[in-house]
């Protein structure tokens, strides 16, 4: 099992409805749905990933994230998912909000771009950090809005969001003392469980 | 009009050998019912036959049927051969046979003509035998509901009690969905292609223009063309040519004439110029010496008064909050008849009403007229739909 699966599945309660946005091959959702009972969709873009959805008995929905979401109703998700895809939506921060109206919480994981390593590469070399997370250069690079936990954290607060839980973990999905010490250095994925202030 | 010239390059013919991926020779049943059959109009069949075609086997729990619904100019012939001097296989044989996405080793697949087709099911060129003289114009316009009235009563006699699928491409789709609303415990698996949840204005506009395109021929004769000895081909050509530029797209009209001349110059006449001229003619003039005119007009009106919501107050959602099946919907990116857009109000309302739903748009430069080509995604997926053993998940 993906190391993040397991994170993402101890914030979920057993049948609940769920969403996941950029589900890719429908792993995630075919695992939360034997272990969890879940129900609920996948979305995606990749017409292959979507064929390997529909082969696993994984209900997907062909869609552009950035395409919205207006014809889905309030609340109509317990967890609205989106694992490492935020970077790569045109309006991360309008994305976030639909996933809170749609859903009662949404967890959301992207890479950290404030990594000790990505600092060192802007810092050193004066160029666009690359990496194995981030192989593309920057004309290319699919991930348009790349930020750092910190970023995040702000938004967050702009918008009235609650941070539920955060879990901050290396690149294999691993959690240390030294990430938790000083996570937006050294922490490589962050997994965040959120919901909307009431108002 | 000149002589239509155009002679299509790929002309299908008979294989010497039937290909192992065919279902073979085939042969049409005829069943047969005598409990009257009350339509949405308020009148009433009193009895009728339905031409159908089966592939395959049904096994012993009658749990592997699969029934194909055909779209406006469809009918039952869907797959294999008649006889060996047949120039082509039936509509749909690219996804119908052994190992095919519709794959006739596992399942058995029902495939009949439509009441109201020219094709061996009751319609307007039956006899009605309280006259003694086809039904033509007489011949009551149906609706969606009642085709699949008469498909569930099909079933019935077959004994088969819940289908393992339910398919169509257009008009066809929109039968498939009718099943999922009206029989909702007789389906499993609802496969809806290439359709919409009513027709638009544009689609209804387009309609009307064939519809008079046949009324105004003078060998009409306000539907009675039979008592005359004449059909009425003019008409039913142009409703045929004005159907098929909306299946195509622009692109794939573009690819296959751009604008190539069949004479290879300017005539300044207005004889046949153009190979996208002589193409359609050649269309239109093969689809009317094969279709029935009166047949035509009631196909372009049940897609017309198709719109299932409109009894639920319009709302899709409520509409199919019945359903217990699993659905797939597919749509074309070049299709306009019945654009992704319309396929996705399927989807979004089957997702508002927490159905178990997938939905993808399939890349294809064909136009509406996808959903018959044997495009690898599409294939791909509707096997693997089908193929999947999972019962819908409770959502």
């Amino acid at each position: 099992m993906r190391t993040d699966l397991q994170f993402i599945s101890q914030w979920i309660k057993p049948g609940e409805r769920i969403l996941d946005m950029g589900c890719g091959d429908g792993a995630m959702l075919a695992y939360l749905i034997k272990h969890k009972s879940v129900t609920g969709y996948g979305m995606e873009i990749d017409t292959q990933k979507i064929i390997t959805c529909v082969e696993r008995g994984v209900d997907v929905i062909h869609q552009n994230l950035n395409d919205g979401l207006r014809y889905l109703d309030d609340a109509s998700f317990d967890t609205v998912i989106m694992t490492q895809s935020l970077q790569q939506t045109t309006n991360p921060d309008k994305i976030i909000n639909e996933m809170l109206r749609i859903g009662q919480r949404a967890i959301v994981t992207f890479p950290n771009f404030g990594h000790w390593s990505a600092r060192l590469y802007l810092g050193l070399r004066g160029m666009m950090p690359m990496s194995k997370t981030l192989p593309l250069r920057w004309y290319n690079t699919p991930n348009i809005h790349l930020c750092t936990f910190k970023d995040f954290e702000i938004l967050c607060q702009e918008q009235n969001i609650n941070i539920l839980k955060r879990t901050v973990v290396d690149h294999d999905h691993v959690e240390t003392w030294k990430i938790k010490l000083w996570p937006n250095m050294l922490g490589a994925i962050a997994i965040y469980h959120i919901e909307k202030q009431e108002v | 009009m000149s002589t239509p010239t155009y002679s299509p390059v790929k002309r299908c013919t008979m294989p010497s050998e039937i290909p192992a991926d065919s279902v073979g020779y085939v042969e049409p049943q005829i069943a047969y019912f005598n409990e009257p059959l009350p339509l949405r109009s308020g009148r009433t069949l009193d009895s009728y036959q339905l031409v159908y075609e089966t592939y395959g086997t049904l096994n012993a729990q009658r749990s592997n049927a699969i029934l194909i619904c055909h779209a406006l100019s469809g009918h039952h012939h869907a797959a294999g051969y008649h006889q060996a001097s047949d120039k082509k296989p039936g509509w749909w044989n690219e996804c119908i046979g052994p190992g095919k996405a519709i794959d006739t080793n596992h399942y058995f697949v029902v495939s009949l003509n439509n009441l109201g087709g020219c094709h061996g099911s009751t319609g307007p060129i039956s006899i009605d035998t309280s006259t003694g003289e086809p039904f033509g114009p007489e011949f009551p316009i149906m609706a969606v509901r009642d085709w699949v009235k008469s498909q569930a009563r099909l079933a019935d006699q077959l004994g088969i009690d819940c289908w393992q699928a339910v398919v169509g491409g257009s008009l066809g789709g929109m039968q498939a969905m009718r099943w999922s609303i009206d029989y909702p415990s007789r389906l499993k698996k609802c496969v809806i292609i290439a359709a919409a949840p009513k027709l638009t204005a544009q689609n209804i506009a387009f309609n009307e223009v064939a519809r008079q395109a046949i009324t105004s021929d003078p060998d009409f004769h306000a539907g009675y063309y039979f008592k005359h000895q004449t059909l009425p081909r003019k008409g039913l050509a142009l409703a045929r040519m004005l159907g098929h530029i909306t299946y195509l797209s622009d692109d794939s009209m573009r690819e296959k004439f751009g604008r190539d001349l069949a004479t290879g110059k300017l005539n300044f006449n207005y004889e046949i110029e153009f190979e996208v001229e002589s193409y359609l003619r050649y269309q239109g003039e093969q689809f009317s010496d094969t279709f029935d005119a009166n047949t035509y007009l009631l196909m372009t009106k049940a897609l017309d008064y198709y719109d299932p919501a409109a009894d639920f107050d319009h709302d899709l959602s409520q509409c199919l909050s019945k359903s217990q099946c699993k659905f797939l919907v597919l749509s074309f990116s070049t299709d306009w008849r019945f654009a992704p857009v319309r396929s996705k109000e399927i989807v979004n309302a089957l997702l508002r009403a927490q159905k178990p739903v997938s939905y993808l748009e399939i890349d294809a430069p064909q136009g509406h007229d996808a959903f018959l080509f044997p495009i690898p995604e599409y294939v791909s997926i509707l096997q693997k739909f089908l193929a999947h053993p999972g019962e819908p998940d409770a959502h």
